[in-house]
């Protein structure tokens, strides 16, 4: 048993290098440069940022699917990166569940849905006997509110939404702490999203579990988690409660995903100029807005966070600093109207 | 009042098949005038799609359009034959799709496709073409060496500005646009949607906007149109709708987007399932406000939570 206030997922410096190309034009890519993470028991924490820049790789390594190339990681107080991959694996497993973004493609079409919740709850040792698993899998069924009757199904028989449900069903089956929810709402069509992101929220509340949610919808991790991180070429930028965050950004690459949410209710529209100057600040960043107030002094070799408040918690990486040459590319284009830009 | 550019009247499209026949466009008229941004917004299977590829006429059985008229221009569209309809498409109304990378030809270089559209409808000789392919590029600031890319070799926003710029490439007074930016990123989509309005700012085409995300569809169209189930349920200008959505259809449909800004409250959803029936004839409710009546705001079922 941890102690009270001892994160369900802590992780220190953790970074991801992928190795690239062939013989003669080999380049290493690093995904991960150094990630401070901690999730609270049963807390929710959105992780945000483009394509490219890393969240899945960083959910593929909390889930032990990658192994990282550096940093430490603690589950629960218990150092995971310590003990052996293959011993580790199953318990560890049940413990920490992964939903991925294509329910199309993460449910097998050959097998019934009961198949999907029967496999875990056997493996794991969740439930014994026929009619012990035959009540297991009505609990689950209820839980994601699908009809039993649906345990004889196939996968294509049902929508994208219902699959989503089964693919959380089968996350719950093994009484898992923490769920790393890749992009799971994201090729669904929004007459069901909400009612899938309000399903994930009341299992949180009501079990106690944590949740590591992986978007780019800015406003689906306003709305369901406590905290956002935001994520730029593979480094954490900026990050604290949500609506803190999301009401006073610091980060030029935090206001720039703000900026990019359609939101008619926005009184003031950021016109091109505006967004052309975020995007330089981002890719070459010369200034720290911060310096005045920071703590620790600024650096552009070495990520500082500077501290905004603590309660609610918000704290932004120094604007000075530029992520290194090898860390991945960006869609992200420098605007070629530099001289025109007001700061130029 | 000048007439319109595109006018459907009364357009039903149906799937008949054997077992049965469903009628997946019912009914539905709007027009569209020069230069005007007209917005389709709906769930998945509502028939927003299923109307734009029955202007171009791209219906393939088992669906037919079984009632109603597609004018464009004055002409008709339904009674064109096929030399006429292949004039129409690219050269009257473009389309761009939600996929760029199925739309355009893995094994072609994107300068070979958009030559292809200038020499094929234009004939004009390929080096003529190619100058013009590399000016479609520039337009959306994409630079001329990339002509000799595969579609691969472009980021998916790139692709999407390659798709916008072929649909523009002929000059169409009308552009069909089925969620251009859905697959996108955030960043990439905000990206995408300003081209969208620059280009038509200064080529001046009209567009039928197609998109469930409401949001996306007030920032860029001037007037639009709630579909469910085939139907109409309403359409004024945009400003009016998000404003004051009158049908509890429209409703349900913005409460399925959370908001960026205002106290966090927990949204409903659409939930899944019929929900509405009948759904009768629009009525006007302002100078530029249609709506179905309904009094049932009890039928939207809540999402399950």
């Amino acid at each position: 048993m941890t102690a009270p206030g001892t994160p369900v997922l802590s992780t220190r410096g953790l970074e991801k290098t992928f190795t690239i190309g062939g013989a003669f034009s080999r380049k290493r890519v690093r995904a991960l440069g150094g990630v401070d993470l901690d999730i609270a028991h049963g807390e929710i924490v959105a992780l945000v940022g483009e394509s490219g820049s890393g969240k899945s790789t960083l959910a593929r390594c909390l889930a032990r699917l990658e192994q990282p190339s550096a940093g430490t990681f603690l589950f629960e107080g218990e150092d995971i990166m310590a003990t052996s991959k293959r011993r580790a694996t199953r318990q560890y497993r049940s413990a920490v569940q992964m939903i991925f973004q294509d329910p199309f493609g993460s449910l097998n079409p050959v097998h019934r849905i009961g198949h999907f919740l029967e496999r875990p709850l056997r493996i794991h040792g969740a439930a014994a006997g026929r009619a012990g698993l035959e009540r297991a899998k009505q609990r689950l069924m209820e839980k994601v509110g699908l009809p039993d009757e649906m345990l004889e199904r196939y996968p294509h028989e049902l929508s994208g939404g219902q699959r989503q449900r089964i693919a959380i069903a089968r996350a719950l089956a093994v009484n898992p702490r923490l769920i790393l929810a890749d992009e799971p709402t994201s090729m669904l069509d929004v007459s069901v999203r909400i009612g899938v992101l309000n399903l994930m929220r009341t299992l949180c509340e009501e079990q106690g579990i944590s949740m590591l949610y992986i978007t780019h919808d800015l406003a689906s991790a306003r709305y369901l988690a406590d905290r956002i991180v935001v994520m730029f070429a593979g480094e954490f930028v900026e990050g604290g409660d949500s609506m803190e965050l999301l009401a006073n950004p610091q980060h030029p690459y935090t206001r720039l995903l703000i900026s990019a949410v359609p939101d008619p209710r926005r009184t003031e529209p950021f016109d091109p100029v505006e967004r052309a100057r975020l995007r330089r600040e981002v890719l070459t960043p010369t200034a720290c807005a911060l310096a005045h107030t920071a703590a620790e002094p600024c650096s552009d070799a070495k990520p500082v966070f500077h501290h905004i408040s603590e309660q609610p918690e918000h704290w932004v990486r120094c604007g000075l600093y530029a992520p290194p040459s090898d860390a991945p590319g960006t869609a992200l284009e420098l605007p070629d109207d530099l001289e025109e830009s007001p700061a130029a | 009042m000048t007439a319109p550019l595109l006018e459907i009247q009364d357009l039903s499209v149906e799937y008949v098949t054997e077992a049965r026949t469903v009628r997946a466009v019912d009914r539905v008229s709007f027009s569209i005038a020069e230069r005007e941004v007209f917005g389709l917004a709906g769930e998945s299977g509502c028939g927003k799609s299923t109307i734009a590829n029955a202007i171009l006429r791209l219906l393939r059985d088992p669906a037919v359009i079984s009632g109603g008229s597609v004018r464009f221009a004055g002409t008709d569209v339904l009674a064109l034959d096929a030399e006429q309809l292949r004039e129409f498409r690219w050269r009257q109304v473009a389309m761009v799709f939600q996929s760029a990378m199925n739309s355009l030809n893995p094994v072609m270089t994107v300068g070979d496709q958009i030559v292809d559209i200038f020499t094929t409808h234009d004939g004009v000789s390929k080096k003529t073409a190619l100058a013009r392919a590399g000016d479609l590029l520039d337009l959306v600031g994409i630079p001329r060496d990339r002509l000799r890319s595969y579609p691969h070799q472009l980021s998916g926003g790139m692709r999407q500005r390659v798709v916008i710029a072929m649909a523009t490439a002929l000059r169409p007074p009308l552009l069909i646009m089925d969620e251009p930016t859905t697959a996108l990123d955030v960043v990439v989509q905000q990206e995408i949607m300003a081209q969208i309005k620059d280009l038509q700012r200064e080529l001046g085409f009209a567009i039928l906007f197609i998109t469930h995300d409401m949001s996306l569809m007030v920032e860029l169209s001037d007037r639009m149109a709630v579909m469910y189930a085939g139907r109409f349920v309403e359409t004024a200008r945009s400003g009016e709708i998000f404003d004051t959505p009158e049908h509890p259809y429209t409703r349900a449909l913005m409460n399925a987007f959370p908001p960026m800004s205002g106290p966090r409250r927990r949204l409903q959803g659409l939930g899944e399932g019929v929900r509405f029936r009948q759904i009768p004839d629009l009525e006007q409710v302002g100078p530029t406000h249609w709506v179905a009546p309904s009094d049932d705001d009890s039928l939207i079922t809540e999402a399950i939570s």
